[in-house]
Order: C-alpha cells, then structure tokens, then sequence
C-alpha cells in the first residue's frame, strides 16, 4: 500500500521525465497492436532502432547546443556533405576506411569550431549563423555530388557501419551469442551502477526512494533491457550502428553528468552572466558544444551513407529538425540549462517509432508529416504545463 | 472601531516537502501602514503572493476576506481588478521601454481599441506628480537609477486605482536618500486613503512608518504589534522575529593583526566601451591583510563597476593605471585569472548574475572550485556533497536538502548560498557586494559573524555597502565614491553618517 503511494509521488513529482517513457510505451503498444505483432517482431525492431541512429546521435549533441540556449541548423546538410566527402575519398581518392573515418570526423569539428567561432567570437546568433551555415552545405553537397550524381560505395567495412551486426561468436539455440553477452553485461553494469549510487546517497542521508521502489525499478529497466536484448538476439543481434549510439550516448551522458566540462556547460546555459563571474570561459565552452556538434554531424553522416551504402544528393535534409524535435521531445528547454542526453536518445526513438509505425501501416507521407509534428507540440506542451506547475 | 480591509484567516501553503505557511492570521486595517516582518525564509513573499493571486485559489488552504468578500483569486490580474497592487522584491519594469509605457504596460489607454500615446503621456505626467517624481516620462526606464524605478513601479499601482499597495522590500536596492523619499511618499499615499502592507528587513524604517507590525516565524503568526501601544521598538521587533535577543548587531572584533598590502590601485581607469564613458576616475587605494574595507557611496557612485574592473576585468572594460596584488604588478584578463590569484567577488544582484537559479544548492556551491574537487575533469560527487552540505550547515542555510532549487529558496538563503560559492574558494580577499541586501537581522548578525571569522583567519575583506549602519559598524576603514571617483578615505574611529554622506554627495 505504502509502496504504492509512494510510487504515485514518484511518479507525480518527475512526470516529465516518467511522461516521456509512458508516451514511449503508449506508442509501442498501439502499434503492436494495430499491425498484430508486426511492430514488435525482431527484425522490425532492429530496422526501427538503425534508422534512429543517425539521427540520435545528432540529437545528443543538440540537446547541448539547446542547453547553452543556441541553435545549430546546418547538422542536416553538413552530416550529408560530410558523407558525400567520406564517398568521394574511399571511391575516388582510394582512401581507406580507417582513415576517411577519422578524416571525416575531424573535418566535423572543424565545421562546429566554424560555427562557434561565428557565435562566440563574432556575436553572430546561432539561427541566422547556421542558416548561413546550412544553405552553404546544401549547396556544397550538390557541387560535390553534381557530376556523377549518386556515389556507390563498394566498401563492405564501411557499409557494415550502417548495415552489419556485431559477430555471433556461437550460435546458441539460435539465437545471437555475443549479443546475449552484451546485454547480460549492461543490465550488471546498470544495477552495480544504480546500488553504488543509492549507497552513496545513503551515506549522506540524501533522501532515497524506499527499498521496494528502489527493486521495482532495478528489475522493471533490467527487463526491459533483456526484452530488447533477447528480440534482436533472434534476428541478426545488436547492429553496428546501435553499439555506436550507446557508445556515444554513454559517453555524453557522463560528461554531461560526472566532469567539470558538463557542469560547466550546463552553468553557462543556466546563467551565462553568473558563469562568466563564475571564472568559466564562456566562450570556450561555446566552441567545445559546437565543436562535439560538428563532430556528431559528420558521424550521422557516416552513419546514413553506410545505411544507403551511397551519398545521394539530397542525403541530410531535414536531419536538423528532425534532431531538434527529437531534443524537445526528449525534454531539452530552450530557456536553457535543462535537459538530459538520454531524454534526446528516447525522444529520437519516439520519433522513429512513429515514423516505423506509420510505415507499417501504411498511412500516406502527409499524414505522417502532420502526425509528428502534432507529437511534437504535445510534447512541449506536456513540458510547459508540468514545468509551470512546480 | 476601524474596520479591516483584509483578513487572511488559517492560511496554510505547501511546496514540495516545505511547509511555508501554516495556519497563518493577517488582518489589516484600512488606512493603515502594515509591515510585515520576519526571518528570511518566514514566508512573508509566500503570503503576499498568496494574496495576490500568484498562487491561485485552491492551491492554498484558508480564506482571504478583502473588504468583506471571501475572495477566490485565480490569477494576479483578478487581484489588480479588486484593487489589489503588488511590488515584487525584483522590479518588474521593461528596461528598454520609456517610463510611460512602463507606468500603462498591461493598463493601456485605448480608444477604441487603438492605443492613444498622448492621452498616456498627460496622464503618466499625473502619475509621475502624485509620486513626486521629477523625470521626463519619454525617457527610457534603464537610464533611471533603481530609486526612480521604484517609484515609477508605485506610479504603475496607482493607474490602476490601487486600494490596497503591497511592497515587498521596497528600499531594498535603495539608498538612504531615496528610502527617504519613498517612506515619505507613503505616508503620503496613507493619507489619501491608500492602504499599505511592506514587507522589510530594515528595522529603522518599519519603526518610522508602521502603525502596526505582523511578524511570521517559520510560516506562523507570532504576534502583531501595535504603534499605538508603544509596541514596534527594535528589541521587541528582534526579540519575536528571532526568537532570542541580540545586544549589537555589529560583532566586536577581538585581536585585530592588520599585515601589509594585499592589494593596491594607482591611478585606476576604467572606460566602458558599451556607454562610453569612464565609469572609473582615476582612484587609487589599496586593502591591508586581514581588514575590513568599507566603500560607502550612493547608487551609481561606480561601486560595482570598480569590483568589476579588479575581479578580471569582467565586463570589459578599457583599464588604465596599475593593480599591485601581493607586490606584484598584474593583469587579469578574465574572471578566472582573479579567482586563481586568490580574490572572489559576490554580486549585488545574485539573481541576475550570481546564482545559477535552476541548479540546486550543492551546485551552486561548488561552481566556482570545481577544479578542487575533481580528477582529470571528473567530479568526485561524494565529496562535492561533504563540502557543500558543510557550508550549508556552517552559513544556517535553510533549505530541506541540498537538492532544492536555488531559484526556489527565500533571499536571504540565496545570499547565503551565493556566500558559501565563494567561500569554497577559499579567498585572499573576498569583495562583498551588498552582502546583506534583503536578510534579516538574525541573518545579517551571522554574516558579520562570518565576516570577522575570516578577517582573523587572515583574509581581507572589501565590503561595498549602501547601509551606512553597516559599514560604520563593520569596517576599519572607509573609502567613499562619487562618479567614480573616490572622494575621501575616512577611518573607523573618524567616520561618521554625516561626513559619509557629505563625501557622498559632493
Ligand atoms: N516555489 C517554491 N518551491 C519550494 N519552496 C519554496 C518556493 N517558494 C518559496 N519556498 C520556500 O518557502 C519558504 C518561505 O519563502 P518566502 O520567499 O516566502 O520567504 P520570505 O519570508 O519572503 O524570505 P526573505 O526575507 O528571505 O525574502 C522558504 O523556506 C522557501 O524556501
Ligand atoms: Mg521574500
């Protein structure tokens, strides 16, 4: 009875955060229903999770540029030049893939550095600097992909970022070996991560949820995680391209919760002038976000030309807003200051569930356009009313 | 037999895990000035905004009886409607528009739908007369000083026929001149039928104006006191807010060991690209180890901007002349450099640039030392926790966890936290910008407490400050500014409010 109670609170005093993941399962499970499984089914779900990849990681790092109250605009076509570079290189420069890789990805930051340079230094706004920013990609991709058209890449190693799963080692009943493996060790990861952290906060007498929420919960997340672990053991196991979005999701989550760097970040989102005082150099921290910014742009762009395993000419557009809307939905604040890397991660499966979803069924392209943009509002209406309320 | 305007009967207001009003009873009288007092955190802001609708019926327990209506106020316009006008402790005024526009934001004069600009400026004339304020009404608020701005907040009030004017630490942010003023004005405004609640921490001015008192403790009614009765004196008023007495405010300092210069300015400069002009004149003075500095002078007198131009140049201003730090002739270009020379600035305004509001306590803290605390740019969390839940402890923060808001604490916890952020520093010198702006005297008492604990750990202390009593009471020595210039040094034993003041406004 008490746990109950207490689970109500709970649940009442963090809606926003709960809010997204019942949306989440909401959508899940009307689409399951509706298309008898089908939503649900191995291969679906491993398709559905690759084609929010790309677009996860640009919302990551937007999510930071959102929390320092900017804006960047130009992900989309900058993510699609990029490919279309990382083609051009490994087809007609004989490159190989480990370097156009890296080459590719510093050519990123370098993009983002320009950027921030622009609103840092300069003073420019992030809107009007990467709508600049944004035409000149546009244009940039055409100039580079207008003579031959689309690029066929005949690379294996790189398609496979976009298309390969990681190796099975063993067959086992069937199912995906290496991927078991790594499930297992992510739920251990998480609970050892969750118990060290409530011990901790004990140790302070911080206030912690009662021992019954506390197993509730541990189980409730590890089933999940083996839930997903075990549908996409039964098809071709984690994909490349998922390994990569968690690497990158864990790697922003604990910068943007446990360094210097992301505290920072978040002061200066918070009160720009109060970090100023504070001693944090406001500008450098602008160019670091742009910079991982220019980084995450080329990566989704490696990312969607491994998928096509080619660069077409308009690969990226509409990258941006779709990142934007996948940030919001994921609870960033465009007053700055707030928002999680992981809420962006869940807003951009949301997104792509329901584009999945809708595909499925079959319902027409206008439809759909009309639909997301109507979760989107929702979205940001939930949060305006939950926040207001507090 | 007067009767009462309004009564609040059994209020009670709950946040998430605070309780900041409990069963709570204010009654005024019409015509009368009512002051509400109390420790930071009493809930005097909570009760006004319960008044005034900002927190709307039903989320509230108890009635509000305003002239005999049980009022049900769901937004702070339905309030305005009854007459009810409120002055928040932050002005609320559009800095880039002009001072009638301000005085008719919300309240427009319209003429069929369109606003008619004339007809607002002859009656913003009027507002302007009735609160004895002297400025052209097409100027814009920002070039206003806050004593003017103040008042243009009361003319705001009283174009919307206003029976009821809270004001919510009105001489706050004021100097003595203009809190002057502004009591005067409502003992004016009493006159003409006007009904006044003040919430203030200044015990001076409650004693001059009020004809009864109200005092809340930790969300109850502790007692109201009675001009009539001979009731508002200061160890009365101190006495019930604390709930122990205080014999002197001012903590005596034993064994003073003043070393040698710390810091020095010669012929100091500073050029502010943005008004062009030079905000600071050629002023030289310097800060002994282990002494409190007094800098005296009125709003504007360039304070802050001297604060500003030493702690790293914060806010880019062209610098001439030379800053000694520990016998070394530097330059720092950037907050930063400052900090890590050992100098630590708290603002006067530590909402607009001191605080990060939406962050919680622990946070806040540890901001400005992160570095100390950390490994390869990873925090140690637990200890992050020890040492801001320490200071919390050490400075009486009050607050349910380290976790609450910022934004969400009364004032005067703010001040405190904004405090503790630069006492993990650890500080040579710690320039205090208005450090008691808007805390209660209990609080105030353990600030200097603080403040004298520091000086003989051999710190020194630069304490700008627009309340004489304090910086007679607390400084060894005075400068005083005008026009950012200095325009006198005086020592504790000679300063006194008149020659201050003298100095002030030469
Ligand atoms: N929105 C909020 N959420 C949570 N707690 C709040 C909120 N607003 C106020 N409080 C708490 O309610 C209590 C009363 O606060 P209030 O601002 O009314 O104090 P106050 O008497 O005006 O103090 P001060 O003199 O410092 O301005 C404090 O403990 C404060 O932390
Ligand atoms: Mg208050």
């Amino acid at each position: 009875m008490n746990t109950l109670k207490e689970a109500k609170t709970l649940i009442q005093e963090n809606i926003r955060d709960y809010g997204m993941y019942i949306a989440l399962f909401v959508i899940i499970l009307t689409f399951t229903i509706m298309t008898d499984g089908l939503f649900m089914s191995s291969r679906n779900i491993s398709n559905l999770i690759d084609s929010a990849g790309y677009i996860a990681v640009l919302a990551v790092a937007m999510t930071l540029v959102i929390v320092i109250r900017h804006i960047d605009l130009s992900v989309g076509y900058a993510a699609g030049f990029m490919g279309a570079i990382a083609a051009i290189l490994m087809t007609q420069a004989g490159m190989p893939v480990y370097i156009t890789i890296p080459i590719i990805l510093i050519l990123g930051i370098v993009i983002g550095l320009f950027s921030g340079f622009l609103v840092a230094s300069i003073g420019i706004p992030a809107f009007v600097a990467t709508l600049a920013a944004m035409l000149i990609f546009r244009g940039a991709l055409l100039q580079v992909t207008e003579k031959t058209g689309t690029i066929i890449i005949q690379n294996d190693t790189f398609n496979a970022i976009g298309n390969g799963y990681i190796p099975s080692l063993l067959q086992f009943n069937g199912l995906h070996l290496l991927t078991l493996i790594v499930g297992l060790v992510g739920i251990g990861f998480y609970i050892y991560s969750e118990i060290s952290n409530r011990r901790n906060k004990m140790k302070y007498q911080f206030d912690v949820v009662s021992t019954g929420i506390f197993v509730l919960k541990l189980v409730f997340i590890s089933a999940i995680i083996a839930y997903i672990t075990w549908i996409l053991a039964g098809y071709n196991g984690f994909s490349w391209t998922i390994i990569i979005m968690l690497l990158v999701v864990v790697i922003y989550h604990f910068i943007s919760t446990k360094t210097v760097l992301g505290r920072h970040i978040y002061a200066v989102g918070s009160n720009p002038e109060a970090a100023h005082l504070t001693g944090i150099n406001v500008k450098k921290i602008t160019y670091i976000v742009f910079g991982s910014m220019g980084m995450m742009s080329a990566l989704s762009g490696i990312l969607f030309t491994a998928r096509l395993q080619s660069a077409t000419t308009t690969a990226g557009t509409l990258f941006e807003l779709d990142a934007i809307a996948a940030a919001y939905v994921g609870g960033v604040s465009a007053a700055g200051g707030v928002g999680k890397v992981t809420g962006a991660v869940i807003g951009a499966i949301v997104m792509a569930s329901l584009t999945n979803g809708m595909n499925l069924l079959g319902v027409g392209i206008s439809y759909q356009y009309m639909i997301r943009g109507g979760v989107l509002a929702l979205a940001v209406i939930f949060d305006v009313l939950t926040r207001m309320k507090r | 037999m007067s009767e009462y305007i309004l009564e609040m009967n059994q209020i009670s207001k709950e946040f998430t895990g605070v309780k900041a009003l409990s069963n709570v009873n204010f009654k005024v009288e019409k015509g009368e000035i009512h002051c509400l007092i109390g420790e930071n955190g009493a809930g005097k802001s909570t009760l006004m905004k319960v008044l005034s609708g900002v927190y709307p019926y039903g989320t509230y327990e108890g009635d509000i009886v305003f002239e005999g209506i049980i009022q049900k106020f769901n937004k702070i316009t339905d309030s305005v409607e009854t007459g009810i006008a409120i002055i928040y402790q932050e002005l609320a005024l559009f800095p880039d528009l002009s001072v009638y526009e301000n005085i008719f934001a919300g309240n427009e004069v319209k003429r069929g739908g369109v606003i008619d600009w004339n007809q607002t400026i002859v009656q913003a004339k009027e507002m302007l007369k009735k609160v004895n304020l002297d400025v052209n009404p097409e100027m814009l608020v920002k070039d206003l000083g806050v004593g003017k701005r103040q008042l243009i907040e009361i003319a705001k009030a009283l174009s919307k026929d206003v029976k009821l004017l809270i004001l919510d630490e009105p001489t706050a942010a004021l100097n003595e001149d203009d809190s002057e003023n502004l009591l005067k004005l409502l003992g004016d405004l009493k006159k003409q039928g006007i009904t006044c609640i003040m919430i203030s921490h200044k015990l001076k001015e409650v004693i001059s104006i009020a004809d009864k008192a109200t005092i809340l403790r930790d969300g109850e009614t502790i007692c109201t006191l009675e001009g009539s009765r001979g009731e508002i004196k200061e160890n009365i008023i101190i006495k019930n807010m604390v709930g122990r007495e205080i014999d002197d405010i001012y903590p005596k300092r034993e064994n003073k060991t003043i070393g040698g210069k710390i810091l020095e300015l010669h012929n100091w400069s500073a050029y502010d690209p943005q008004l062009s002009r030079n905000v600071i004149k050629d002023v030289s003075f310097h800060v002994n180890q282990g002494e409190i500095v007094g800098i005296s002078g009125l709003m504007g007198s360039g304070r802050t901007e001297l604060a500003l131009s030493i702690f790293g140049n914060a806010k880019g201003y062209k610098l001439q002349g030379d800053l000694v730090w520990d016998g070394k002739s530097i330059v720092f270009k950037h907050p930063s450099e400052a900090i890590e020379a050992g100098i630590a600035y708290v603002t006067e305004d530590r909402k607009g640039d001191g605080l990060f509001l939406g962050q919680d306590i622990k946070n806040n803290i540890s901001a400005a030392n992160l570095k100390s605390i950390s490994q390869n740019g990873v925090i140690n969390q637990n200890e992050e926790i020890k040492i801001a839940d320490g200071y919390k402890n050490s400075l009486s923060v009050k607050a349910p966890s380290l976790e609450q808001i910022v934004g969400n604490l009364s004032g005067g916890n703010q001040q405190k936290v904004s405090l503790g952020k630069w006492l993990f520093v650890g500080p040579k010198l710690l320039i205090l910008d208005e450090p008691t702006r808007g805390i209660d005297v209990g609080a105030k008492f353990e600030i200097y407490t603080v403040m004298n604990k520091l000086i003989s750990e051999g710190m020194s202390i630069v304490m700008i400050s627009s309340e004489l009593g304090e910086v007679l009471g607390m400084s060894d020595r005075i400068y005083v500014m005008a026009q950012g210039e200095i325009k006198g040094e005086l020592s504790a034993e000679e300063a006194t409010q008149e020659n201050i003041m003298q100095l002030a406004t030469q």
